[in-house]
């Protein structure tokens, strides 16, 4: 049954990429248990606009956990406590009435804040340009069912492929390591058929990138996998390591 | 004046080659010399983007969010559908045709429907090609689920995430020509206006949303994929950022606005729990595969549902339409499950809902299958409930999903400005007054990758594009007018928050312009919609400024642009005095309360162009005709 209750909310505040940030305390008071993390972020922004504030500037869209726009850390954690669960599937439930909740943006070299909780991602989509494809131009392909791709395989590639982008891999990572994301489109490609070709190309030239990108190495802390939102495994990075030492070692790729 | 779609003469199977061969080709060499611009990077623009890039035209994308992989094509869950007949059971590309016709109760132009159902086995092709991991059989070839308003089982899907599969695949082709220079990527504009010389469509002006500072850009043709307009609503499953403001200021300046009041209410979504809601998760509708709907026979009956009896239970689908029980397309779902709520069967706190129930399903297949087609669905509902639909039945409320009307475009694409294209969802074109499930995905990539590529190319060869910078003083203009807004915007400094009069005007639209409308409540809801807007630019208060990252003004400019929007909305559903598919005027209805067209004065596309800020719009229509598909009632019993 729904019910109500109140926090006392800190929350990471910054007017731009080049000002210095500071956490401000908010009360919330009077919030539906009922309610999902960002609706409840909703209503203190309401309160701050009709104070004459500023309101809170966080990132979403879709709010089913899928387009993979909004997180924070919450209370140490990427996307808060519960397990398996985007910020905006976290619902109000899991917490206790007088319970404090510190609110701050991903934390990387790789994201620059842009405000207070939003920031610049852009490093990800540099990495999947770099090779995230399967280089095949619209109007090129066999019929769908040329070449069949046994179930437990196509069903690995889409076990890597739920990834959404957040960077929740990345925030929690002591080392702001970017192995989960990078790895899960090139185990995805690398698994079917369809990505094989390129499996040596691709392997190299997206791990180039995410080193120049600026993000950590992996050393195996296991926290990305902890905190993904769609439970990617760390296996996936085991299958990207193999990948990139056999393009090394046997490919004629550069 | 009468609507001119440039449907090309011969028979229906040979239309799209033909017209293909008669289309102008641009050289391959001279492609890099023309630019076009694509706003919006879901499903259609993605592919659009990607695909004129390859061909070699130099592409600037456009997206609202932080990375064009999060436009809202990544929610939808079900599935896409194509004619592949692989399952043997008798469907082919004139059955998907037929099908998608009929669905859309016969409003929808029969020539782009057929083209339609043609492509749609290249997507799954391609699709495929791409490394998008569709759901297979052991055998290893691709498996297939049944979908509303079909008896063949034609939907292609991955897990309950078919939509962000296939909008990575168009992400990853759309990243390759990013990576090659072919697509200059803008992430986080909003385009706030086209720019219109020489009568055609030259540029585009937008917004830098983390600085603020308004861009110009200059092309030889302008593509909009910018979505429906799901969110006037308020209360929606569309993400929070969709909005309507492309196709409504490319309505102002001269492109018509088709079919507005057609707006899909989809049946199967989480009920309202609260007014701090800020939106609405859908089910997906490949649940009604398995899951059985019903509401308890008594009105008021409070048991909880493992209480109730069979005996005391109304499966009211199965009873109602027995050929296509749970499986009737959703405007007739949604229409049975406010029937039975307004009937005092209502399930839940606030009676509002209707049980959707997988008890059989798990008896019959066991609990693992279940889970391994709907889990993430399951767990999605969980999240929000807190309730295990595995033990106890899911409760579902119709909520607005998708909205059929749109910018209207001819056989090309185009709209009634030269040289803007407009796809996907925020066209009008292919589904008529309603959509069935697992047809968005197969419009989307069909505009995107297999039509505009074509007819974008046949209007660069057959036209004369004179050179045009954004040095032009129609640029200067643009921005002009756009900073104008904006600064009244914030100038206001009122009491009420954008929010609030979104949150009235939504409720303004669902009571009377939603499932069920009649002429009373649409003629009331015009003078409702007017006083809203008219509070808003007294009393609305935007904080900030322009020249940084402000979400509060860029909701402002949507929710304006919404207050306009909805009057066209209103005054189409007025103007339309029959039922048909999404729109049910309480008025027109056959004896068992199905939708009652009027196939003798409304067989027609109505659409509106702009006349001036509180004008009324003038009225065209597109008649329609059907050869193929005789016009009948439908009929799902």
């Amino acid at each position: 049954m729904s019910k109500t209750i109140n926090l006392t909310l800190k929350v990471w505040r910054q007017k731009g990429p080049d000002v210095k940030g500071k956490l401000e305390t908010y009360q919330a008071d009077g919030i539906s248990t009922d309610m999902s993390f960002l609706e409840m972020i909703d209503v203190i922004n309401e309160k701050l606009t009709r104070d004459g504030k500023d309101p809170i500037a966080f990132d979403h869209d879709c709010r089913e956990g899928i387009c993979g726009m909004c997180g924070c850390v919450v209370n140490g954690r990427a996307h808060g406590p519960e397990k398996g669960t985007t910020l905006c599937q976290l619902h109000m439930r899991h917490f206790s009435n007088g319970d404090t909740v510190v609110i701050e943006p991903w934390r990387s070299r790789a994201f620059k804040v842009i405000k207070d909780l939003v920031v610049d991602r852009s490093a990800f989509d540099k990495v999947i340009q770099a090779g995230g494809y399967v280089s095949v131009n619209t109007g090129g392909a066999p019929d769908a069912n040329a070449i069949p791709i046994p179930q437990v395989i196509a069903e690995t590639a889409m076990d890597a492929a739920a990834c959404i982008g957040c960077g929740a891999c990345v925030a929690s990572c002591p080392n702001a390591s970017a192995m989960l994301f990078v790895s899960a489109k090139v185990s995805q490609l690398s698994l079917l058929p369809q990505g094989k070709p390129e499996a040596a190309k691709r392997a190299l030239a997206m791990v180039r990138k995410m080193d120049e990108m600026g993000f950590g190495n992996c050393t195996n802390e296991a926290e990305c996998e902890a905190e993904c939102p769609k439970e990617i495994s760390i296996s996936h990075i085991a299958r990207m390591n193999r990948e990139f030492l056999k393009a090394g070692l046997f490919s004629s790729e550069k | 004046m009468q609507l001119d779609a440039k449907i090309p003469g011969g028979p229906i199977e040979q239309k799209w080659d033909k017209y293909r061969f008669d289309l102008k080709l641009v050289n391959p060499a001279n492609k890099r010399k023309f630019n076009v611009i694509v706003v919006g990077t879901g499903l259609a623009g993605g592919s659009a983007a990607a695909t004129m890039a390859e061909l070699g035209y130099n592409v600037k994308n456009f997206c609202i969010q932080d990375s064009p992989r999060r436009a809202h094509s990544i929610a939808a869950q079900g599935g896409i559908n194509a004619a592949k007949n692989y399952q043997n059971d008798g469907d082919s590309i004139y059955r998907l045709f037929y099908d998608t016709v009929k669905g859309g109760d016969f409003r929808a132009r029969e020539a782009n429907v057929y083209r339609l159902a043609q492509v749609s086995n290249n997507i799954i092709d391609q699709c495929a090609a791409q490394g998008v991991p569709f759901a297979r059989e052991y055998g290893g070839t691709l498996a297939n689920r049944s979908f509303g308003g079909a008896q063949v089982s034609r939907t292609f899907y991955a897990r309950g995430q078919t939509g962000q599969q296939l909008l990575l695949g168009a992400y990853s082709a759309l990243s390759r020509q990013i990576g090659a220079g072919k697509v200059e990527m803008f992430e986080r504009r909003e385009m706030l206006d086209v720019v219109i010389i020489d009568g055609k469509a030259r540029g585009i002006v937008t917004r830098n949303l983390i600085t603020g500072e308004v861009e110009k850009h200059a092309a030889d043709a302008v593509v909009l994929a910018t979505g429906g307009y799901g969110n006037v609503f308020f209360l929606s499953t569309n993400a929070m950022a969709s909005n309507v403001t492309a196709a409504f200021r490319a309505y102002k300046k001269g492109a018509f606005f088709a079919n507005p009041c057609y707006t899909q209410i989809h049946p199967t979504c989480i009920p309202v729990h609260g007014d701090y809601q800020s939106k609405l998760t859908l089910m997906s509708e490949s649940l009604r595969n398995d899951g059985r709907v019903w509401v308890p026979k008594k009105p008021g009956d409070k048991r909880a549902p493992d209480q109730i009896p069979e005996s005391d239970r109304e499966y009211y689908l199965e009873n109602k339409y027995p050929s296509f029980g749970n499986l009737v397309p959703r405007d007739v779902a949604s229409r049975n499950a406010k029937e039975q709520c307004d009937a005092g069967k209502g399930v839940g706190d606030t009676e509002l809902a209707v049980y959707l129930d997988f008890a059989d399903a798990i008896k019959r297949d066991g609990r693992d299958v279940i889970e391994k087609k709907y889990g993430n669905l399951f767990q999605m509902y969980n999240k929000i409930t807190a309730d295990d639909p595995y033990k106890t039945p899911m409760m579902i409320y119709p909520a607005v999903h998708y909205t059929m009307g749109g910018l209207w475009v001819d056989y090309n694409l185009m709209s009634t400005v030269p040289g803007l294209f407009v796809l996907g969802e925020a066209n009008f074109s292919d589904h008529g007054a309603n959509r069935l499930g697992a047809s968005a995905l197969m419009q989307g990539l069909a505009d995107g990758y297999f039509v505009a590529p074509y007819t974008i190319g046949g209007y660069i060869a057959g036209e004369t594009l004179n050179p045009v910078t954004t040095d032009h003083p129609a640029f200067k203009e643009s921005i002009q007018a756009v900073n104008e807004k904006t600064e009244k915007l914030l100038s206001i400094n009122g009491k009420k928050t954008v929010d609030d009069f979104h949150k009235e005007l939504g409720k303004v639209l669902w009571d009377h312009c939603g499932m069920a409308r009649n002429n009373n409540g649409l003629d009331k809801a015009k003078g409702m919609i007017q006083n809203i807007r008219a509070e808003f630019w007294k009393n609305v208060t935007v904080p900030g400024s322009q020249g940084e990252f402000n979400q509060s003004l860029e909701r402002a400019g949507r929710v304006a642009d919404f207050l306009e929007f909805a009057e066209v909305m209103v005054t189409d559903a007025r103007a339309r005095q029959e039922s048909c598919g999404g729109h049910f005027n309480e008025e027109f209805q056959t004896d068992e309360n199905e939708a009652l067209r009027d196939d003798e004065n409304f067989c027609h596309a109505a659409a509106w162009e702009y006349t001036g800020d509180d004008k009324e719009p003038n009225f065209h229509k597109e008649p329609l005709t059907f050869e193929h598909v005789k016009l009948t009632q439908r009929s799902y019993k």
